[in-house]
């Protein structure tokens, strides 16, 4: 696990960047959770972290263009795909959830649970 | 079948059914005399509504069906607080309380239900409630003390209402459910499972798995005691637990009954002559609790009444939503079947049920799209090999995608089929008269946006609503009357209450400025909901960096400020230095992390070049100093900047003050224009020469630079309160027509009470700039640093050698 920041740094509903090994990550703190992206827009390099989020989407505060948080898919446009990152708060810290096979019971839970599921 | 002289009916009961059946009697033969006979004292109210009595401080004709005038204007006889004592089903005839007997051709009843009391003890004593009509939520009002315990006994759907309710009133409020989930007779599990904690949100408490045995209290109601021996102490008991359909009347009479009155396919009861119909009804072994039935139900009885032929009736998908704000709802037929499909996240669960490869029902909490089109295909029990896709295809279903026999307004059983035919027969050309007409959307109101959209369509688009949240169909106006009602003071609130926002995001800096106008900005501020723009009060750039314009009142500068720009300019390597178009200057290029030191430096106000807010006020010299001047346009345009300075708008608002005709500071394209004039001011409004040419319409002329900016700040203030998010003036006035807003300006009690509202608002305002020294949050302007961590390189690579990229 990677610390990234304290929760506190990021107001709520907003994004910000963050740089890990120089890569910049654009974190955001959703009332659903936390989520992060690579920083750029893929359309003309838009600053996401800056962008207005919708549930789980952010939308590129340049030319609007909107992309899931959690899979970084376009929503409704071609664009590429956004790079996403696993990442969840615990006792106030936000992590990005580097795998550490060796023990996984240490990872914080409040990773949201999206998706589809299909119940029998 | 020909009749010597019009049909005489009595309908039994004063409640949805028995005004349903009214209407749908008459709307086939106005000619039958109609006698409505009604237990309680009030005309025909809608009784799904009943708990905005708890919420609000309305009286029950709030909830009046049809205003009175309407049962006079159809020769309806109306006999209020008057019960029928006995029915004579084979004369037939019915005895009323005052003793007289009455003989009809036909009889109806719809004597609905009573709430159903638990066999518990004492629960006859004072201080016990039910919920089911005016008298229950009077009593509840007059009762209920903010701070002290309230207890409801049932988790249903109306036992949640009422805790709403409670809770509303001040109440500390407590669920007692004898079975371990909310609702389980429209919930499966998980859907239970999500509700619970919704609902605790609201500030109720739960109890599950209770087993009410007694209310405590010598004199009255001090709480319950529980099968385990526990008690709760409360001075207020509210039962919750089911309804009994009221028969006694039919019972008496000899009419075949079990649950309720049996009735057949034509919802004739064992009588001739006599039908029954809502919730005093059994069909096929069911008795309805609900109001989606009854529209059904009407068509069918009116029908039979009249001998016409039709479709039997055969029974109705259950059909419910949960009346919470707050919390959407909706549960339709069948909770679990043989296969489900479930598209869940962390604050929504949509699951569609299917039973032998048909639908037959489904679950939507939290995002209630495509409620329509589901309810459609359970009731067609349609196929479905895909569920998981069909559940996706609702979701985002239009009005076009329905079938003509979708029912579109569950409260009044209208199809869809029934407003495309009351436009193209009756030349309805507005949704508002297609309403009117079918009485859609005048139930719990959750249909209107479809009923608009599916008007719209047929009718040319010509009324296609402008809605402020596209995902919900929600327009501003619906939106502006729910965060008025309910007191909302935040983006996250209205979202909260009423969905909007959640979706996609992009309206939220629409509903940021509806909140603080409503609230005339004392709302509570959510950065998060706005443009970075106005997060940061700078104007983004194509390269993610930031301009910088101060405020110049009138385009009039000083060496001072100037240089002290200049200083700034270099100080923070400024990109470029540019006068702009509105009569002021602009840095370019400046970074985000500079922007409160910028500020400091420059000690001048922000200028809201970046906001929907008013702009600038562009001035020409004026009579000071040009020789054809003959009003001091510096001294107003100043004065008009001063006095609408940091207050935010629906669009940006752009002034211009000319000192004579020739008009050098453009004021007859400035979406506030005043251009002196011999004797006066003359006042313009809705120019416009940006991406469209307008010139501005004349409002008035006036004498003085006092009546300017009376008439000038009313017409902003109108403007403020009517103008949809981004509607430029220019396209604001000819939608709601110059007359109207000159009615409300020039109106002297009016204008003032415009001018108040901007006074109130503009005070709570100000120079957004002032950040600087009291940031909204310790990290508005910045970013979170570096992080270097060799374990995070199978994620993001590894550390960079020479620091950043
Ligand atoms: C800086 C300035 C150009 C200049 O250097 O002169 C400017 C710059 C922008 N204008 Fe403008 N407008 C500027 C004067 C004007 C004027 C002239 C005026 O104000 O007298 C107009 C025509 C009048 C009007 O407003 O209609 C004007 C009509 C527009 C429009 C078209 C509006 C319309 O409905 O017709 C837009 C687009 C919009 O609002 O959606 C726009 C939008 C923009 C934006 C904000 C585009 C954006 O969203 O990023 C530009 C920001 C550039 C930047 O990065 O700072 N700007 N813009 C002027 C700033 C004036 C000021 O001091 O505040
Ligand atoms: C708080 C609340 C919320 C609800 N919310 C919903 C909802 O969201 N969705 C939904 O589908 N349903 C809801 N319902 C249920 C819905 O209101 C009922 O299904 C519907 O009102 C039943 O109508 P009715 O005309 O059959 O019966 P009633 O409304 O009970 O009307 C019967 C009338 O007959 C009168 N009457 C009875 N006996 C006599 C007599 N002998 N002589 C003269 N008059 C007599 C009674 O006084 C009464 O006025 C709700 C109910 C309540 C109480
Ligand atoms: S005219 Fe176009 S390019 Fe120029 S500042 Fe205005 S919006 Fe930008
Ligand atoms: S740069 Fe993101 S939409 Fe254009």
């Amino acid at each position: 696990m990677t610390r990234l920041c304290d929760a506190a740094d990021v107001p709520l509903g907003e994004g910000r960047v963050v740089r890990v090994n120089g890569r910049p990550l654009a974190l955001f703190r959703l009332p659903a959770g936390w989520y992060a992206v690579q920083a750029e827009c893929p359309h003309l390099g838009g600053p996401l972290a800056d962008g207005i989020a919708g549930e789980r989407s952010v939308i590129c505060p340049l030319h609007e263009r909107r992309f899931d948080l959690l899979s970084g898919e376009p929503l409704g446009h071609e664009c590429e795909a956004l790079k996403t990152y696993p990442v969840g708060e615990r006792e106030g810290a936000v992590f990005l959830l580097t795998p550490e096979p060796s023990e996984p019971s240490s990872r914080p839970t409040e990773v949201p649970a999206h998706g589809f599921q299909e119940s029998p | 079948m020909f009749r010597s002289r019009e049909l005489s009916l009595a309908i039994v009961g004063g409640g949805i059914a028995a005004q349903c059946l009214c209407e749908e009697v008459l709307k086939r033969d106005p000619g039958v005399n109609v006698t409505m006979v009604c237990a309680e004292e009030q005309p025909p109210y809608d009784r799904v509504r009943l708990s905005e009595l708890l919420l609000g401080d309305d009286g029950p004709e709030a909830l009046a069906l049809r205003p009175p005038e309407w049962y006079e204007d159809h020769r309806v006889e109306l006999l209020l607080g008057t019960r029928v004592d006995a029915l004579d089903a084979a004369a037939p005839a019915l005895l009323l309380a005052n003793g007289e007997e009455r003989h009809f051709d036909e009889v109806a009843l719809a004597t609905g239900s009573q709430p159903l009391l638990p066999p518990i003890e004492g629960i006859d004593k004072p201080g016990v409630a039910c919920f089911r009509d005016p008298e229950d939520c009077d009593w509840i009002r007059a009762q209920a003390r903010p701070g002290a315990r309230a207890v409801v006994i049932g988790g249903g759907l109306l036992g949640l209402e009422a805790a709403r309710g409670l809770v509303a009133r001040g109440m500390r409020t407590t669920v007692v459910h004898l079975v371990d989930r909310l609702m389980e007779r429209q919930l499966d599990r998980d859907a239970a499972a999500m509700l619970l904690p919704a609902i605790e949100e609201l500030g109720v408490e739960v109890l599950l798995e209770r087993d009410t045995v007694g209310v405590l209290g010598t004199e009255r109601a001090e709480g319950l005691r529980f099968g385990d021996g526990s008690t709760l102490a409360a001075e207020m008991v509210v039962v919750s637990v089911g309804i009994r359909p009221e028969i006694d009347l039919a019972r008496a009479a000899g009419l075949e009954w079990a649950r309720g009155i049996v009735v057949d396919d034509r919802l004739r009861t064992s009588a001739e002559n006599v039908v029954a119909l809502g919730e005093c009804a059994e069909h096929d072994g069911v008795v309805h609790g609900l109001v989606a039935p009854i529209a059904q139900q009407a068509r069918v009885a009116a029908e039979t009444l009249l001998d016409l032929p039709g479709e039997p009736y055969r029974g109705s998908v259950q059909w419910a939503k949960l009346k919470v704000a707050g919390i959407d709802l909706v549960a339709i037929g069948r909770h679990s079947g043989d296969a489900a499909a479930v598209d869940r996240s962390a604050t929504t669960y949509r699951k569609l049920v299917v039973e032998g490869g048909r639908i037959a029902g489904a679950v939507l909490l939290g995002d209630t799209r495509g409620a329509e089109d589901l309810l459609a295909a359970v009731e067609a029990g349609e196929e479905s090999a895909e569920p998981l896709a069909r559940l996706a295809a609702a979701a985002t279903a239009s009005a076009a995608d329905l079938p003509d026999s979708a029912q579109v307004c569950n409260c009044n059983g209208v199809c869809k089929g029934d407003l495309l035919a009351a436009v193209r027969e009756r030349g309805l050309a507005t949704a508002r008269e297609a309403m009117a007409v079918t009485r859609a959307g005048t139930g719990c109101g959750s249909c209107r946006g479809m009923v608009k959209e599916i008007v719209a369509a047929e009718t040319g688009g010509t009324e296609e609503p402008a809605y402020l949240c596209p995902c919900r169909r929600q327009t501003r106006e619906e939106l502006a009357a729910r965060i008025r009602e309910d007191g909302l003071r935040s983006v996250s609130e209205v979202s909260g209450a009423c969905g909007t926002g959640r979706e996609c995001g992009a309206c939220k800096p629409a509903l940021a400025y509806l909140v603080s106008e409503i609230n005339q900005n004392r709302h509570r501020e959510e950065r998060g909901a706005k443009f970075i723009n106005d997060r940061v009060h700078a104007n983004i750039q194509r390269d993610g960096s930031f301009s910088v314009v101060p405020r110049m009142y009138g385009g009039v500068t000083t060496p001072e400020e100037l240089r002290r720009i200049a200083d700034v300019a270099e100080r923070y390597e400024v990109k470029m230095v540019k006068v702009t178009g509105g009569q002021r200057i602009d840095l370019l290029g400046v970074r985000k992390a500079d922007l409160p030191q910028i500020w400091r430096d420059l000690d001048m106000p922000s200028g809201f070049a970046y906001s929907k807010a008013v702009r600038t006020v562009k001035s020409c010299v004026g009579s000071d100093f040009c020789r054809f001047g003959i009003g001091d346009s510096i001294a107003l345009a100043q004065r008009i900047e001063r006095e609408w300075e940091g207050v935010h708008t629906p669009h940006k608002v752009k002034a211009g003050v000319s000192g004579c005709p020739r008009n050098c500071a453009e004021a007859t394209v400035k979406d506030i224009g005043v251009v002196a004039v011999e004797g006066g001011w003359q006042v313009r409004v809705g120019g416009a020469a940006g991406a469209n040419v307008r010139e501005a319409d004349v409002l008035c002329t006036v004498e003085t630079a006092d009546e300017v900016l009376a008439v000038g700040t009313a017409f902003l203030q109108y403007y403020r309160e009517h103008g949809q998010f981004k509607e430029r003036i220019y396209d604001f006035l000819p939608r709601v027509g110059l007359e109207q807003v000159e009615e409300a300006i020039f109106d002297p009690e009016r204008a003032a009470a415009l001018r108040e509202r901007f006074r109130i608002a503009r005070a709570a305002a100000g120079d957004a700039w002032r950040e600087r020294d009291r940031p909204y949050h310790a990290n508005q302007f910045g970013d979170l640093g570096e992080v270097e961590d060799p374990a995070a390189a199978a994620l993001v690579g590894p550390p960079a050698d020479g620091g950043i990229e």
